[in-house]
């Protein structure tokens, strides 16, 4: 049975993925996810899980060491954030070309410069076009609970990508939360063994990343987005899975009182629940106010975006990132594309919050929503001196 | 002290070859490698050395890209290649997966070998340090560098494995220019600081003595080195007949000899004559060379002696570990 305890969240996560038994984890320090593969290097010590646990000499390595891994049928696991994750870019969309179901945590953290270690999402955007599966935590228990759907998700047969799950740094990965942690016999149930399509041994020999001329790579990218597009109904089937067995519902984007709002933010990972508070304060003055909070990154959820926001008449995208000389944020760029071809439609409004660390309170939500409808320009940074 | 007198049976390579070579081909013919190729000649030997329970994990370069232009491959061993950088890491993970899959008893209770393989570029400068951290964790897998001295891949650009005074595309030679200014980095004895149980050097012109270390290397449990010399005509700018013949002159002028290196002692495996032949031997017939002045050749010629000398000075007074 599952059993309710206090624990950091990056200690839970690393249960979590123990509980999903990997067989090999290859992982490189970098703040601030390293709790987790230090944990998951202390079940492996103690004898709880039986599992290779390299201690490579970079997340180059890392990843490279992963792919190996995967592609001899193991279930493998890394971790990482910020410029550890963009000294891996060169082999994350390999991984995903190969089909390979690595599961990664990302600790997310600003990437340098200047050198910032606290939490914003610009690391994880520079890899949002490799073919990973994405999915953003709000919580602890969200996280552990993600972390277990991930290799189920990733590996089920019509899937085979690699899928990352994103905690934010600190604001998640360093604080203790109450969560619900399942035990091993749920998790066996829930997950079985991996079975690869293809795995490296000489009984059945397989030439694994070959070379793809003119002549091919098209219908290579079409089949890997397609896989990528195709992957939202077995998320839903899993989250549904996890829903009937564990209780906890899951959506590619969750509502929190929208109902009747005119104004509607949205978030991505642990700031959706400091927004709810403001929410919640400001319904209580009679201020029609709801919240979107985005779980399902990669891929799109374009369909569950357009139903989100009908009736709604301004909609704050909040981002944790800057796409520099670009269209703002990540986030409402996303929103904006997907919105562009419906009759009706929000005013968007793009806000640039939190970033590299800093702290956005309720009174900050509050003021975004009641400056809802003043924006200047597609994006503004909030709060921002000078 | 080693003792053992080197053997050399490549001379009587038409009667003993049926012998003791695997008449199965795991790396078959129909790639697209240039004529002369002494790297894909290389590796046909090395896989009928290793046999068929060999994982390979293959670096970015030339033989990634003749031998598997998809749907299309010359390789009947499980093969993974991934970017060119990290091969060594791939083989770490592929090692890693193949133990715990046994242990586990997911895959067949069989010993599986795994070999990770890289030209020069992908293994002294951008793979060193992947190479480093496995060989340093000590993975049960066996490296080989095929060193064809330059960037052959991308265009024949100078890499820290190019000789001095090699003209390549980004070390060229000119007016003001000898063309390559730096001496070739010595990776074997970088794998040799690692203190790891096997490290060689090979040449496919002496086939039998390349097989042999391979079958060593497979052999031994654990981080295994060979550095095999590929002469490579197309970047050498040498005939593509003579790459066997470019092979043994390296050997016998001295400026690769073979040796290995097993728990720290040193060994030569080819025997090599007394005295050395000229360097001008081995260097006229490449085209690389061509510009070199009589007193150019005399540096070449100094440090390839002193090199040689601090070799056999090794294979005088090593000592092994084990011992």
């Amino acid at each position: 049975m599952s059993k309710r305890i206090g624990m950091e969240i990056a200690l839970a996560a690393a249960e979590a993925v123990a509980l999903c038994r990997p067989d090999v984890i290859a992982a490189y320090p970098i703040t601030p996810n390293t709790h987790i593969p230090e944990h998951l290097s202390d079940i492996v010590a103690e004898g709880r899980l039986d599992a290779e646990f390299i201690c490579v000499e970079s997340e180059h390595s890392a990843m490279s060491a992963c792919a190996g891994a995967s592609g001899t049928g193991a279930r493998a696991f890394t971790a990482t954030s910020s410029q550890g994750l963009l000294y891996m870019d060169e082999v994350l969309g390999i991984v995903s070309s190969m089909r390979l179901p690595v599961v990664m945590a990302i600790g997310n953290r600003a990437i340098s410069g200047p050198i910032n270690i606290w939490n914003d999402h610009s690391d994880i955007m520079t890899m949002r076009d490799l073919g990973w599966l994405s999915l953003f935590a709000a919580n602890g228990q969200e996280a552990v609970d993600m972390m277990i759907q991930s290799f189920k998700i990733a590996e089920d047969a019509a899937v085979q990508l690699p899928i990352n799950v994103n905690l934010d740094g600190f604001q998640l990965t360093h604080m203790v939360e109450a969560l619900f942690l399942p035990d091993q016999k749920e998790v066996d149930r829930f997950l079985p063994r991996r079975k690869p399509y293809a795995a490296l041994h000489p009984d059945h020999p397989v030439t694994m990343g070959a070379l793809g001329m003119p002549d091919i790579f098209t219908e290579a990218t079409k089949a890997r987005d397609q896989a990528l597009v195709d992957s939202r109904k077995v998320i839903l089937k899993v989250w549904k899975e996890w829903e009937k067995q564990f209780g906890r519902r899951y959506e590619p984007i969750e509502a929190y009182k929208t109902k009747g709002a005119d104004v509607v933010m949205m978030t991505m990972g642990s700031m959706g629940e400091t927004a709810e508070i403001a929410v919640d304060e400001l319904r209580k003055d009679g201020v029609p106010v709801g919240l979107l909070k985005l779980k399902l990154w990669r891929p799109f959820p374009f369909e569950e975006m357009k139903k989100a926001v009908r009736g709604v008449k301004t909609l704050i995208v909040t981002d944790r990132c800057c796409s520099l000389g670009g269209p703002g944020g990540p986030l409402a760029a996303e929103v904006r594309s997907a919105l562009y071809a419906e009759a009706a439609r929000p005013v968007i409004e793009n806000a640039l919050i939190g970033l590299g660390g800093r702290d956005v309170t309720v009174d900050d939500f509050k003021q975004m929503f009641r400056q809802a409808g003043k924006s200047k320009g597609i994006y503004e940074f909030y709060g921002v001196r000078g | 002290m080693s003792t053992a007198k080197p053997i050399s049976i490549v001379e009587n390579f038409e009667i003993y070859a049926p012998k003791l070579v695997d008449k199965e081909e795991f790396f078959c013919s129909g790639h697209r490698a240039c004529q002369g190729c002494g790297e894909a000649l290389a590796i046909r030997l090395m896989c009928k050395a290793l046999g068929k329970d060999t994982v390979i994990a293959n670096a970015t370069g030339c033989m990634e890209v003749i031998a598997t232009p998809y749907p299309a491959t010359a390789w009947t061993l499980p093969w993974i290649h991934v970017a060119f950088p990290c091969a060594a890491a791939v083989g770490a993970g592929v090692e890693a997966g193949l133990k715990v899959l046994r242990r586990k008893g997911v895959n067949p209770d069989r010993y599986i070998k795994t070999v990770t393989i890289g030209g020069d570029g992908g293994t002294v400068d951008i793979g060193l340090q992947a190479l480093s951290g496995a060989m340093e964790r000590g993975h049960d897998m066996l490296y080989v560098c095929f060193d064809n001295e330059a960037y052959m891949n991308t265009g024949i650009q100078r890499s820290s494995a190019t000789p001095f005074g090699a003209s390549t595309t980004t070390a060229p030679a000119g007016k003001a220019s000898i063309g390559n200014k730096t001496w070739k980095k010595n990776v074997p004895e970088i794998m040799v600081a690692h203190n790891i149980p096997y490290v060689a050097t090979a040449s496919p012109s002496y086939p039998i003595d390349f097989m042999n270390k391979v079958k060593k290397a497979r052999s031994i449990q654990g981080p295994t080195y060979i550095h095999c010399l590929s002469v490579c005509p197309t970047g050498w700018r040498a005939k593509s007949e003579e790459c066997i013949k470019l092979g043994r002159l390296a050997l016998e002028t001295g400026v690769f000899p073979l040796y290995e290196v097993e728990n720290g002692v040193y060994r030569l495996t080819v025997e090599m004559p007394d005295p050395l032949r000229p360097v001008t031997d081995y260097i006229k017939t490449q085209g690389r060379f061509r510009h070199l002045t009589p007193d150019e050749i005399r540096d070449i010629q100094g440090r390839v002696d002193l090199e040689y000398r601090k070799l056999m000075n090794k294979v005088e007074h090593s000592l092994s570990w084990t011992e």
